[in-house]
């Protein structure tokens, strides 16, 4: 229970800091914002790793296909953020 | 490593991430930001891989190697037109990510206790949700014809039962733990839940439906935190499903409609006035030399942007026009609707990559008082955003909706192929107004006549 308490503890304030910080992000960059915070989700990655060593086929072929995916989704996610970014200029 | 050494590596890559969205508030340290977010992504990955005991080395590089190769792919081929389904995409791909780990996790006897298996039950929710709902975003984006119109009768209540069946799938897990086979039917009925969430949704409601699977996709990751008691997680995913909440606000309020209304409504366009009504031999058009000959003899033009442009992938001809113009002397500015686009700041991605200086592109709230003092306000391939109709406070779809007020412009030219509706299906009386000029062209063709007529004026 206290695992649990601590780990919502941690979350409350997080979302907190999130929405505090990411307000102040101007329309026109919330494009790159989405696609950013699209990679960032691909945190699943370090989950999938966690579990990759607990032995097992079906563990094997799962934490595969999760770190497949969570890879895309990082390396996809702030490849196009910098594009996008470094286009931005200024007249 | 020590595990408080990999905690404390977890709690640095956490510091990057914050630090990379604070930076984001501003065009110019944006980038940077970018880079310490990856960075702090990096080390995660890093550390996460050296801790964990034996892993199969062979078969996590090969699929770290796999993902890696299929995202500088994905990332470096996607044309800027493309972003938002390539957001939809990526965001699918984190969902499923978060499903699959919520399930070995449940397999590998890992999720013991109850609020671990809650989680991990949610997590296969969530992370379904995301992944059905974003692929289904995708091909809605890229305009897959069998995903057109599909709104089944009692859409409503077909959602909430499969809602409440996914959630009610998890009661045997808790029971008689782990359940396994209950994790993975709960998790398929919320897939086909996620199908029939987004299929439904309409183009112009697209932006909202982007940032709700992206917050999504942030619950699933930081649910999964929960599961596997990992406080980085934890983190990164809230962060993402506070960006993801903040715009599907911004989006909601832009349109004046609620989230729920969004999701589950449809649009009633059977009470507006009928098109013959509105444009019955008012509107007036005029060809591209005409139109050249009025802006050649502009002060200020203010253009607006809409799907429209990039659908036509016009963006570069509406580059040339303005040089062309700032070259008079004219002074050219860009006003951007919230919601013009298929995601938020579609248009300022577009515009940014014809190297136009974000500084030129004002925000609605920013320019609208600027209309009154403008020549000609060009509106490119742009409807809804710019109907004057929504300013009556009720008895239409858009009513309440903020718009642009590029009609109190002295003319207004409006490139467009036809006058048919845009998405909320009714006529727009911005068409028949006197100081209205219709410029019957798909946008890139349209912009780039225009701006030859213009080189002749």
């Amino acid at each position: 229970m206290d695992q649990f308490v601590a780990a919502l503890t941690i979350f409350v304030l997080a979302v907190f800091v999130g929405f505090e910080v990411i307000r102040k992000v101007p329309p026109p960059l919330h494009t790159p914002l989405t696609s950013a915070s699209n990679a960032v989700s691909g945190i699943t990655v370090v989950g999938a790793l966690d579990l990759a060593g607990r032995g097992g086929v079906l563990v094997e072929v799962l934490t595969f296909l999760a770190i497949v995916l969570a890879m895309i989704n990082v390396v996809g996610g702030y490849g196009v953020t910098n594009r996008m970014l470094k286009m931005f200029k200024k007249g | 490593m020590s595990e408080g050494a990999v905690n404390l590596t977890y709690l640095i890559a956490a510091v990057c991430f914050i630090v990379a969205f604070k930076m984001m508030s501003s065009p110019r340290s944006a980038a940077r930001g970018n880079t310490i977010s990856s960075f702090g992504m990096l080390l995660a990955i890093v550390v996460t891989v050296f801790h964990t005991e034996s892993l199969n080395a062979t078969l996590v590089a090969s699929a770290l190697l796999l993902g890696t190769g299929i995202g500088v792919w994905l990332a470096r081929s996607t044309p800027m037109t493309g972003m938002p389904q390539m957001v939809a995409l990526l965001n699918g791909f984190g969902g499923g990510a978060s499903l699959l780990v919520a399930g070995t996790s449940l397999h590998a006897g890992n999720a013991t206790g109850l609020q671990a298996i809650i989680a991990t039950g949610l997590s296969g929710i969530i992370g379904s949700v995301t992944f059905s709902g974003s692929l289904v975003a995708y091909g809605k984006l890229e305009e897959w014809k069998f995903l057109e119109g599909l709104r089944p009768k009692g859409h409503q209540a077909i959602v909430a039962t499969l809602f409440v069946l996914s959630v009610l799938a998890l009661l045997p897990m808790i029971v008689a733990p782990p359940g396994e086979m209950w994790f993975w039917i709960s998790s398929l009925i919320a897939s086909i839940l996620g199908v029939l969430l987004v299929v439904a949704i309409g183009g112009a409601d697209m932006p909202v439906v982007i940032c709700l699977l992206n917050s999504y996709s942030g619950l699933a990751a930081a649910t999964t935190g929960f599961v596997l008691n990992n406080s980085m997680l934890i983190i990164a995913g809230s962060l993402v499903g506070a960006s993801g909440l903040i715009l599907t606000q911004i989006m909601c309020k832009a349109m004046n409609r609620s989230m729920a209304n969004v999701i589950l409504g449809a649009m009633d366009a059977s009470t507006a006035a009928k098109a013959d009504d509105v444009y019955g031999g008012k509107v007036k058009s005029a060809s591209a030399d005409e139109l050249g000959m009025l802006l050649a003899d502009a002060q200020n033009v203010i253009i607006v942007p809409g799907y429209g442009l990039a659908v036509s992938q016009g963006q570069h001809a509406l580059k040339d026009l303005a040089t062309r113009l700032a070259a008079r002397g004219t002074k050219v500015t860009y006003a951007i609707h919230p919601v013009a686009g298929r995601m938020p700041g579609h248009m300022n991605v577009l515009l940014a990559e014809a190297d136009i200086p974000y500084d030129q592109v004002k925000e609605m709230d920013d320019i609208n008082p600027e209309f009154k003092e403008t020549d000609v306000a060009i509106v490119i391939g742009a409807n809804d955003i710019v109907n004057p109709i929504a300013r009556e406070p009720k008895g239409n779809p858009i009513a309440g909706m903020p718009i642009l007020d590029v009609d109190q412009a002295r003319t207004v030219i409006v490139l467009k192929r036809s006058l048919s509706p845009g998405f909320a299906g009714i006529p727009n009386p911005l068409f028949a107004l006197p100081n209205t000029l219709m410029f019957y062209a798909d946008g890139k063709k349209g912009l780039s006549d225009l701006s030859n007529a213009l080189k002749d004026a």
